[in-house]
């Protein structure tokens, strides 16, 4: 018993030697000097204050911590808080006005080619690039704000930005005005949680190349085209909402070539378009919530084997369209408020198949002018003979369970 | 002042005939009905516009011809007397007009106001509204032209049909053969030439903001939604509402009974 005791101690005081000494920085004082002195595993703590600094290199894995929410202003003159080391963790900052180059991407705080790095709890505003995460893996970035004034998409810069990463998760975070809130690249085995991703000039969340990632619970809301997700596979999209994203280039989700991927629970509210989908393959859009958009779904012809299933339609302008006169996706158990089909053996499922294209979306898809005729009479008619006799339609776009009732998710 | 008189008459006339109340009825119990059996508000805002651009212009044009030739024993009456004839048109106009859109805005506005007023509820109202006096005129301007009832009827008929139904298809058939036109511009100048569609037009701009938004969607929403294009379509509602009046004033001045 005794024996155990002593190595107990023996092990806390080797444990103490590794966790390292506090280096107290305060108002005048230089917090690159105290990251220069300090040594493998210190914490170099700042106080509450305005540092006036730039290019502060982290070079060995230690913490820097503000207590307070201290300061740290680039005055616009090039990158703020550099890493270049395993372990380190930045956290409790206010960190403003990085500089903007039109040659670099200048970075409020940059992770370079280091793992298990945190960032935490810092504010981030009017930066060029915020939090820029490039050939990174196993880093934690949360409960960041990230706060810019992006005007054009050429003059500004990502909320959080990564670059050849993985096993990188990123939470709660809240980003707004940058060019895309969050956007991934080459970015795999990540994944994105509860952030908030609003009033972007670009995209609330862009992302290409980056495959087997997951994005769970975000809000993406009045960004200016909406959600942008290309050339990746083994994605699982579940429960965000995409929020108002509205203007002629604008879209809820846009997906070009996207493969095998899980589109789930999602809700889709006042886009233009909900989602946009060309060349997707084996996805499953299931579950998901499309409530007043403009066209809930536009699925182009070069899709195939997605499975549309369980989603309620409602309040929609079009339900779905398409340019193509076939179809190689499965439409199955979805409710459409436009549905006028009965149910006689009362199981909740229709028993008339429903067919969500309709002609009049059909002619606005060919001839976009032809929207001014929107809810006249004369569209009403011509789309109730081609759901009779469906002759421009795609014949085999076609919903033979839809639900009587919302489903619920 | 004469003209406030003989209004009296001509309002106490088409009480008397219950058609009003009737129409009021129908439109209250269709609103009330569409409001509160249907889960959402926007969707019977939607079913309530294909009444306001059907039934309310088919029924104030129906019901205005009717009325006109209903009336004629009692203008000439009035005819023989020291009345002008302006005063007995404006008076017949005016209170036939007014009772519809009283019935209107009571009928289709009552229930929408219980509900708390949906989006787009005001629009629908007001457009109502302007396509009742609109149509009116038109009833008017086609009961001055012809002296025969069936004959006059059928008139207003055909109008209704060209306004709801055949300027939208040829509307549809313009853009087909056009279709590698750019449209836009083309499009608010047609706009402009039928009342139902610059009702609707209205209604839609609250509506279905999403996908009016989009592709060319927005330069209808540009133009209609800006305050210029709001102006431009209440000013062309009224001309439509003033110019047949005028015209058909001009006949009725003009007309031997």
């Amino acid at each position: 018993m005794n024996k155990i005791k002593y190595i107990l101690i023996i092990l806390a005081i080797i444990n103490l030697n590794v966790i390292g000494k506090d280096i107290i920085v305060k108002p005048g004082e230089s917090i690159k000097n105290a990251v220069q002195l300090s040594v493998k595993g210190d914490r170099v703590i700042v106080k509450e204050g305005l540092y006036k600094e730039t290019e502060i290199l982290i070079d060995k894995p230690i913490e820097l911590i503000g207590e307070g929410y201290p300061t740290i202003d680039g005055f616009s003159k090039g990158e703020i808080i550099i890493i270049r080391s395993d372990s380190v963790t930045v956290k409790g900052f206010y960190v403003n006005n990085s500089g903007f180059s039109g040659m670099r991407d200048y970075a409020a705080i940059r992770i370079e080619d280091s793992k298990h790095c945190n960032i935490l709890s810092n504010k981030l505003i009017n930066n060029y690039f915020g939090i820029y995460l490039a050939g990174s893996d196993s880093c934690n970035v949360m409960y960041n704000e990230a706060t810019s004034n992006a005007v054009t998409e050429s003059s500004s810069g990502n909320g959080i930005h990564l670059w050849k990463c993985s096993y990188i998760l990123v939470k709660n975070n809240t980003i707004t005005g940058h060019r895309d809130g969050i956007y991934f690249e080459f970015a795999t085995f990540s994944r994105a949680e509860n952030n908030s991703s609003f009033k972007n000039v670009r995209y609330g969340l862009h992302f290409m190349f980056s495959h087997n990632d997951e994005y769970v619970n975000n809000v993406f809301a009045d960004n200016g085209a909406g959600v942008a997700v290309m050339y990746t596979k083994n994605v699982r999209m579940i429960n965000n909402r995409f929020e108002f994203n509205n203007g002629s280039n604008s879209y809820g989700l846009l997906l070009k070539e996207i493969t095998d991927s899980y589109i789930e629970n999602n809700n889709f509210t006042g886009n233009t378009v909900g989602i946009y989908s060309e060349g997707g393959t084996r996805l499953l859009i299931a579950g998901n919530e499309f409530n007043s958009n403009g066209y809930a779904l536009k699925i182009l012809g070069n899709c195939t084997d997605d499975t549309i299933r369980g989603n309620n339609f409602s309040s929609n302008t079009f339900d779905v369209t398409t340019n193509s006169s076939r179809n190689s996706n499965l439409f199955m158990g979805n409710y459409w408020d436009k549905y006028k089909g009965y149910d006689l053996d009362k199981n909740g499922t229709g028993d008339v198949p429903y067919r969500p294209v309709s002609l009049f979306s059909k002619i606005v898809e060919e001839t976009p002018e032809a929207v001014f005729l929107l809810r006249s009479f004369v569209a009403d008619l011509l789309d109730m003979a081609e759901r009779v006799v469906p002759v421009f339609t795609p014949e085999s776009l076609i919903d033979e369970t839809p639900k009587m009732e919302k489903v619920i998710n | 002042m004469t003209t406030l008189k003989i209004l009296k008459y001509v309002l106490y006339d088409v009480l008397r005939s219950k058609m009003i109340i009737i129409y009021t009825l129908l439109l209250f119990a269709i609103s009330f009905g569409i409001i509160y059996t249907g889960k959402d508000v926007s969707k019977a805002v939607i079913s309530l516009l294909n009444i306001v651009l059907l039934v309310v212009p088919l029924v104030s044009i129906i019901f205005g011809t009717i009325h006109f030739y209903n009336s004629k024993e009692f203008m000439e009456m009035l005819l023989a007397m020291p009345v002008k004839r302006k005063n007995i048109f404006w008076a017949e106009y005016a209170g036939l007009s007014i009772a519809l859109a009283v019935g209107f805005a009571i009928g289709t506005g009552l229930p929408l106001l219980m509900y708390g007023g949906a989006s787009g509820s005001f629009y629908l109202i007001l457009s109502g509204i302007f396509l009742t006096f609109i149509f009116t005129a038109l009833a008017f301007l086609a009961s001055v032209v012809n002296k025969d009832k069936a004959k006059g009827i059928g008139f207003s008929l055909v109008i209704w049909f060209y306004m709801s139904v055949i300027f939208d298809a040829l509307v549809l058939v313009l853009y087909f053969v056009f279709s590698s036109y750019p449209l836009e511009k083309a499009t608010i100048i047609v706009s402009a030439l039928n009342p139902v569609d610059l009702a609707r037009i209205l209604i839609l701009l609250k509506l279905d903001v999403s996908a009016l938004m989009g592709y060319t969607g927005a330069t209808l929403q540009h133009f209609f939604g800006s305050a210029f294009g709001m102006l431009f379509s209440m000013g062309f509602l009224l001309l439509w509402a003033v110019m047949p009046t005028l015209l058909a004033l001009r006949v009725f001045n003009r007309k031997n009974f």
